[in-house]
């Protein structure tokens, strides 16, 4: 009898259901709001004062069209594309370059250099921005997308030496002695064997800086005013101002410029929470 | 040639390899001390300049005398500063405190649905800050929703939030936590993932309830990561600036009642402070000087306190 009635309540128990309800309340609190954002991209102008919660009576594209249009949306999603893809890439091979040495080359200088690195980490760049605006001006780097690679790269190296050289650690020496005493070369040792096996803290890698890179305001804020070079998010700034009693119109260009990495996290949750959550829970 | 080299893999302490490895290092090197390190300690300097490239003089301490005390900088300073640390609250006791809750809920094994959960209390923290404050700067406008709310007989629903001086700042946290809360959450789940089953399971045996076994064995045991999102948050709160951009212009409206530390800096360092609207890069630097000695007087005792076994 007294087993059973355990069994039962453990069954309750087992229900969760205080803890399903916070759960369910909280996807209630997230989804509320994105799906205004969605749904109200899809009326038309008037249509968003009397029914701003409902489905729409009349469903219509034409913010989208017309946001696509208006402006150079393209150019935009061409440029932010660009800077995360060239951020991205030297990231990971100057990274990985550092990475591999500082994994290998025991010494109080490698030991000093990687400490150096893992500073990074802890502060934050935007501090150094003053000093910054004027290093691209002198450089004449304003108003090019080479400024927001620069800056970056150098804002993703702390993280990528961190997680690069911990996973070339805890690989097995055993791969690099035989390449070694065949004869290989460090630099071949770096692309034929490094290089593969360390694909997956590389993606870590990639997601952990291709979320912050795209989804940046500050940067292209201060250093781009050329119409041609802005980024998405910096054209939001400037659209959403200009259609602003235009209301469809400002939810269906969020609506756009969210849509990217939203769609990405979706379709590999699993590798963002991992990547986003990477270098702060150690090994 | 070759010997030389695998001593150099294997031999620890002897280290031929200085001559070659250095090359290896010096692209990252050259572009992190050139674009992080180097303007951020330059800043520190140029904290006791006045003026820009070219026409640069020395002031010795006089952009700190003017952010401490003079009449307008210093009322704004500390405005900024209360503000931020109000905005800093918020997140270290609710969200990080609910990312606690979450996360606890999420490691537990016959829950069903929780890979469905956690996607979803994560999606905010993929959108961009700029495109959640304009959301919600729409979302809780007034005449968004009015009249649809006056005719569910919710109308004490559409006040104005964002403008009134006593809401402003404290809907714009909440705001924040909404969109943040994923990252805790995740960082807990990684921690809590990593406790021994066997060690929750004893602790079920000798007749600890949940809250027990919190506290007891689930917190000690993850109070590095406990460290280190408190670093974070730290951190990443005397930077917040996109929300307040979005959501109440970099003036920091209602007459300064969200202004940050990070929308200050922008006025005050880059786009100029209203209404002259030139730029005092050296009140500027002196901001961002300020911030750094800051962050290091709090990280550096949290993460002695918290990372201690390293």
């Amino acid at each position: 009898m007294a087993s059973e009635k355990k069994t039962k309540s453990l069954r309750i128990a087992n229900l969760h259901i205080p803890s399903h309800l916070l759960m369910a309340f909280w996807t209630l609190i997230v989804s509320f709001p994105v799906y205004l954002l969605i749904i109200n991209s899809l009326k038309t102008k008037k249509a968003i004062y009397n029914n701003p919660f409902g489905i729409p009576a009349e469903w219509t594209l034409g913010n989208y069209t017309s946001v696509v249009q208006g402006g150079n949306f393209f150019q935009y999603f061409g440029n932010s594309t660009t800077v995360v893809v060239v951020s991205l890439f030297m990231i990971l091979l100057l990274g990985s370059l550092a990475a591999y040495a500082l994994a290998h080359w025991r010494s109080k200088m490698s030991k000093a250099l990687y400490f150096f690195f893992l500073l990074g980490m802890m502060l934050p760049i935007k501090i150094a921005t003053i000093r910054l605006l004027e290093l691209m001006k002198v450089f004449q780097l304003f108003n090019s997308l080479w400024s927001l690679f620069l800056v970056y790269i150098a804002m993703g190296l702390p993280t990528a030496v961190f997680i690069l050289t911990e996973f070339v650690h805890g690989l097995p020496k055993d791969l690099y002695e035989a390449a070694y005493i065949d004869g290989a070369k460090r630099l071949k040792i770096y692309y034929s064997i490094v290089l593969p096996l360390i694909k997956p803290a590389l993606a870590t890698v990639a997601i952990y800086n291709l979320v912050p890179i795209w989804n940046d305001l500050w940067f292209p804020l201060i250093f781009i005013t050329q119409e041609d070079k802005k980024t998405v998010l910096l054209a939001v700034t400037r659209l959403q101002g200009q259609y602003a009693t235009d209301w469809p119109r400002v939810f269906a260009l969020l609506t756009l410029s969210a849509l990217p990495v939203i769609t990405l996290y979706l379709t590999m949750s699993k590798q963002f929470v991992a990547g986003l959550t990477a270098g702060a829970v150690k090994g | 040639m070759q010997g030389k080299g695998i001593r150099a893999i294997r031999g620890g302490g002897l280290n031929p390899g200085a001559r070659y490895w250095i090359w290896y290092i010096l692209p990252a090197l050259a572009v992190y001390v050139l674009f992080m390190a180097y303007p951020m300690i330059d800043s520190v300097r140029l904290s006791l300049y006045e003026g820009t490239t070219g026409a640069r003089t020395f002031v010795g301490t006089d952009n700190y005398v003017r952010l401490f005390t003079d009449e307008v900088i210093s009322k704004r300073f500390w405005g900024a500063f209360r503000n931020t640390w109000v905005f800093f609250a918020y997140h270290m006791l609710l969200q990080n405190a609910l990312g606690m809750l979450f996360a606890v809920i999420l490691t537990n094994r016959t829950m069903r649905g929780r890979a469905f959960y956690q996607t979803v209390i994560f999606i905010p923290c993929t959108i961009a800050v700029m495109v959640t404050g304009y959301l919600f700067k729409l979302l809780l406008n007034p005449q968004f929703g009015g009249y649809a709310l006056k005719d569910m007989g919710l109308a004490f629903l559409a006040k104005p939030w964002l403008g009134d001086k006593d809401t402003a700042l404290n809907v714009v946290s909440l705001v924040s936590v909404w969109q943040w809360v994923g990252i805790p959450t995740m960082m807990f789940v990684a921690g809590l993932q990593g406790i021994s089953e066997d060690l929750l399971e004893a602790a079920d045996i000798e007749g600890c309830n949940s809250w027990q076994t919190f506290v007891h064995i689930r917190l000690p045991l993850i109070l590095p990561v406990v460290g280190m999102i408190a670093i974070l948050t730290f951190v990443s709160n005397f930077n917040a600036f996109d929300i307040i951009y979005a959501m109440e212009t970099p003036n920091g409206a209602p007459d300064y009642s969200t202004d940050l530390i990070g929308s200050l800096f922008y006025r005050y360092g880059i786009a100029g402070e209203h209404p002259v609207g030139i730029p005092l890069p050296g009140v500027g630097a002196a901001i961002s000087t300020s911030v750094f000695m800051m962050l290091l007087l709090g990280v550096v005792p949290m993460l002695r306190a918290t990372q201690g076994k390293e």
